[in-house]
């Protein structure tokens, strides 16, 4: 492939939507009140929304007929290259909350900053992408804040589940061979320089929301370069099951 | 109140609906009125809100990007279906969470259709096509039902549910028209919702209970039997246009009514699924009631965090 390193890094955002976009879509009506429900359904179709952008171009990238959907369902494990904190799983509404908020703080700033790209297909989807984004982080902040200072109970759930992601947000600043291939022509984000404004951002609002912010320094990386957590397995064999019973067929 | 300015109230009241008057939240109402405005309003409700779980299982196992989208939209509209036809039934003096104490304590009823199980990505096509077909010929009437929020919620959902069933049947022509293993597919589903989108429709006129009353208050327009008459007669060209077979061996035009005849139905299925016994009933309680409950937590947070921030800001104010 001529442009392999623009094609791995298109895949590289992708991944992340496309992998919590599908743990968002499992809540679907099992939410804890309607209009939880509705907002999570909404976050999901969001995010594939801008996951058949991306995957659209990196098939045109690619120029031998794959198509969304096989980009999407039809690679091996090993070969998505989503962060691991997006494929942690629903373990109660604020594993998913703290999830979505460990993450769309930095989707946002990184959606910015690629709106900058030189490449104007990637600069046009993320500024697109972003007002759906900015959108998301209000809900997601707005929940972390309503956990962090409500009842005891909700304290205890959401510091657990901070502190439990908090190994997976290193990752989110890691650099691929793509990645910096991508960076030097103007294209890609340089995620390291994010990730300042990232633990500030971050701390700030689990202050305001009561919350401590985890002291861990051990943190766990592999997903962009493939190595998942054993949970992504599962959610790949949901998400490829029709494509993979029923081969080259069209839906 | 005397009894006479009551009959009086009531004479006024049934010749404002004659004259296709809307009646509003705040209009004098017969209590019966109210009474089966709820009943009918919340079982409406919670149809849209336990039809999300079929429908919402196929979500994370759907083939095709454009199909998942478009699945997790539609199931978005149940809900919010479901929201403005409790904030509707609200208005008549009953809380949401009273609605939802009714609907797990199996009080209050829910379509019997969502207590089948959506087994093959078909089903997704024939739940499009054939019971928001149903439904639609069910609520198209009630667009112009006299108790005004409700007619109002009904002409938004009607639209929303148009759109619904064509893009089912778009998903059941897609099938029918694939390879032999996805048109085997489609027949199949066809074969399984066929008779319980039928039931859908009611029981036959003579053994239905709340008939009359309805018809009166417009909550009813037309009887069981013609509105599934109507729904048999529009499926059945739709069926022969993409090449399944509807599974009623006793299907047939009948010129001189100008009609089709259709076999017997089964309704001592129909009854045992209504009575809580049919192949989801006790799953889909299962999955509402431990949302509710798992939520708990939740909605507690989120009053006692309003209200922290009510007690600052009042504090501030001092």
């Amino acid at each position: 492939m001529k442009n392999e390193n623009l094609y791995n890094y298109i895949l590289g955002i992708a991944d992340n939507s496309l992998i919590l976009g599908q743990r968002m879509g499992e809540l679907c009506g099992h939410g804890p009140s309607l209009e939880t429900d509705i907002a999570c359904t909404n976050i999901s179709l969001d995010l594939f929304g801008q996951v058949r952008s991306y995957f659209q171009y990196a098939g045109k990238i690619a120029g031998d007929g794959r198509t969304e959907d096989d980009i999407a369902m039809l690679r091996k494990e090993r070969e998505y290259k989503n962060v691991l904190l997006v494929e942690q799983p629903n373990t109660n509404f604020a594993y998913s909350i703290g999830r979505q908020f460990l993450f769309d703080v930095y989707h946002l700033a990184f959606l910015e900053q690629l709106q900058k790209s030189t490449d104007l297909t990637l600069s046009a989807i993320a500024n697109k992408c972003i007002k759906e984004v900015s959108y998301h982080e209000r809900f997601s902040s707005d929940w972390v804040k309503r956990f962090g200072d409500g009842t005891e109970e909700s304290k205890a759930k959401m510091q657990e589940a901070i502190n439990d992601l908090w190994t997976y947000t290193d990752e989110l600043f890691h650099q691929t061979e793509a990645d910096k291939a991508m960076v030097a022509e103007g294209i890609g984000v340089d995620v390291t320089k994010l990730k300042e404004a990232y633990y500030k951002n971050v701390g700030e609002l689990l202050e305001e929301s009561t919350l401590e912010i985890p002291e861990s320094k051990w943190f766990q990386k592999g997903g962009k370069n493939g190595v998942h957590t054993e949970h992504l397995g599962y959610l790949l064999s949901d998400l490829q099951y029709m494509q993979r019973a029923y081969p080259n067929m069209e839906w | 109140m005397s009894e006479a300015q009551i009959k009086s109230l009531e004479k006024q009241f049934d010749e404002r609906i004659a004259r296709d008057e809307k009646i509003e939240p705040k209009d004098w109402m017969p209590e019966k009125y109210r009474k089966t405005h709820i009943r009918q309003m919340s079982q409406h409700a919670h149809s849209e809100i336990v039809g999300m779980l079929p429908e919402g299982n196929w979500i994370t196992r759907a083939p095709s990007l454009r199909r998942k989208v478009a699945l997790l939209a539609k199931v978005q509209d149940e809900a919010g279906h479901g929201l403005y036809l409790y904030s509707a039934t609200e208005t008549l003096g009953i809380s949401r969470e009273e609605m939802y104490e009714q609907l797990h304590t199996g009080k209050a009823k829910y379509s019997s259709i969502f207590n089948y199980p959506t087994i093959t990505w078909a089903d997704m096509g024939a739940i499009g096509w054939l019971v928001d077909g149903a439904a639609i010929i069910n609520q198209v009437p009630l667009c112009n039902t006299s108790y005004g929020p409700y007619a109002r919620a009904m002409i938004r959902v009607c639209k929303e549910e148009s759109f619904h069933q064509r893009q089912g049947f778009e998903i059941m022509m897609k099938l029918a028209n694939g390879t032999p293993e996805q048109k085997e597919m489609a027949q199949d589903a066809l074969n399984r919702w066929w008779w319980p989108s039928l039931m859908m429709l009611g029981p036959t006129d003579d053994v239905s209970v709340h008939t009359e009353q309805s018809m009166k208050w417009k909550l009813k327009r037309k009887s069981n039997d013609d509105l599934r008459q109507q729904f048999i007669d529009q499926t059945v060209p739709q069926a022969e246009l993409i090449g399944l077979t509807i599974p009623d061996p006793d299907l047939k035009w009948n010129e001189e009514k100008g009609m089709y005849d259709f076999g017997e139905i089964n309704w001592d299925e129909f009854w045992q699924v209504v009575k809580g016994h049919g192949p989801m009933n006790k799953e889909r309680m299962k999955a509402r009631v431990g949302a509710w409950e798992e939520g708990t937590w939740v909605r507690d947070a989120a009053m006692a965090y309003a209200e922290k921030k009510r007690n600052r800001k009042e504090k501030r104010v001092v």
